[in-house]
């Protein structure tokens, strides 16, 4: 893993409805740099799908996706 | 060899949109997707918020995202929620059969594309939009102006109805070929069917009930309901989502109830308990119950407690016991006997 990875930016888009969550990841890893991590914090279970979909398209990756009672983290790494 | 033309399309999520970007990629444009987020989209998670939603065996999705990726393009989803405002409280040409502002609306999203479209050097707009078909903004005599008033002039092209339209710039120098355009009208949606099929599209979001909740009669109800009770119509996100949440109730004139229907929006509204007062039935099952309302006297309470009662495990006993609670003071426990299902007046249903 590089050093780029050592770091790993937060973002908390809980409470937010779909397709807020993906608003906010994209308007966050326009400000990111390739390489970067990017892991959002969210509460709607649509993310799980919307946010790895508009990583597909944009060219990002999703490196791991976490679902427990409460949250969902999706890990994004920056194209 | 020269560099491809760039054309924004706007990405509903719907069949015509789709349609329109592809029709676009066949002739080698680049294309790039566009969506708004006005807090009033119809979007799948909304609706999932209920047990019932949750429980459909088809994967919950995005439908303009699906669409992207069908069409193997970028979107960029844009949230316009506080300058929409503006559109929704004061739409220059008026609301539709609800409070809909489609004409506005139109002319608010193409401006804010062609926008987009300048800072991002792209060279024209594409909509999936088709003469003659609803809603008010595909209108012939509205199309115009919709290209005047947005300010987009001759660089929006609706590649599905292009021969039925004045020639736009791409068409004229030839950016796009006019001859491969499309001449659709009206509501019939079968010609759209047999394209979708050429192109091999076998799935896509059926466009039935539109993508916006202002066009939808119930929650337009439920928005005017809510600007009588207020001093003011502005609104936040929280309101305009609450609206599409629960039953909505108002047995006076002060306060009204929304009554989860489900444990899914029983788990919804609980993020909201730091913010309104509520009910929790305790002695039996049954949903939460968030009050909206000032001022509120014990016997508006008890009202409440009845009605929420009528929705909860307990409607056919004599007694159901509720916890009541307010973010600004002391809450209190209490019993009430459910409120009778005639009495339940229609009047109060919002």
């Amino acid at each position: 893993m590089s050093s780029k990875h050592d770091q790993i930016t937060e973002l908390d888009a809980r409470n937010l409805m779909c397709p807020l969550p993906v608003i906010r990841a994209q308007d966050r890893i326009k400000t990111m740099h390739s390489g970067e991590l990017l892991n959002v914090i969210c509460s709607d279970p649509g993310a799980l799908n919307d946010i790895p979909a508009w990583c597909r398209i944009n060219g990002h990756r999703v490196i791991s996706t976490l679902h427990d009672d409460y949250n969902i983290e999706v890990l994004v790494e920056v194209g | 060899m020269n560099t491809p033309r760039k054309a924004v399309a706007l990405i509903s999520g719907g069949l015509d949109s789709m349609l329109a970007a592809k029709v676009m990629l066949e002739q080698g444009i680049h294309v790039e997707g566009i969506n708004f987020f006005t807090g009033f989209c119809v979007e799948g998670h909304t609706h999932a918020i209920r047990n019932k939603d949750q429980e459909k065996k088809e994967k919950k999705r995005n439908n303009a995202l699906w669409t992207a990726e069908q069409l193997g393009i970028k979107l960029h989803i844009i949230d316009i929620i506080e300058p929409y405002k503006d559109v929704v409280l004061n739409p220059k040409h008026g609301y539709g059969a609800n409070l809909n502002p489609c004409l506005d609306c139109k002319i608010f999203m193409v401006r804010e594309a062609h926008k987009w479209m300048n800072e991002n050097n792209f060279d024209f707009i594409i909509t999936g939009e088709v003469v003659g078909q609803r809603p008010k903004s595909q209108r012939k005599e509205t199309m115009p102006i919709v290209q005047k008033e947005s300010g987009i002039q001759d660089l929006l092209l609706r590649p599905l109805c292009a021969h039925n339209l004045p020639e736009t710039l791409p068409e004229r120098e030839d950016w796009v070929n006019r001859e491969k355009l499309l001449d659709f009208h009206g509501r019939n949606r079968k010609p759209q069917m047999a394209l979708a099929k050429d192109f091999g599209f076998k799935d896509y979001a059926q466009p039935a009930g539109g993508c916006c909740f202002l066009t939808d009669a119930n929650y337009s109800s439920k928005l005017q309901d809510m600007w009588n009770h207020r001093p003011s119509r502005d609104y936040t996100l929280d309101d305009i989502i609450l609206l599409k949440v629960g039953r909505h109730i108002r047995p006076r004139e002060n306060f009204k109830l929304i009554v989860a229907r489900d444990a899914g929006e029983t788990r919804y509204l609980g993020g909201y308990k730091k913010q309104f007062k509520h009910l929790i039935m305790r002695s039996h099952s049954g949903p939460l119950t968030l009050i909206e309302g000032d001022e509120l006297s014990i016997e508006d309470i008890q009202l409440a407690a009845a009605i929420a009662a009528r929705y909860g495990q307990g409607r056919d006993t004599d007694e159901v016991e509720f916890e009541y609670a307010d973010p600004q003071n002391d809450g209190y426990q209490f019993s009430v006997k459910p409120l009778p299902a005639d009495e339940v007046k229609p009047v109060w249903l919002v």
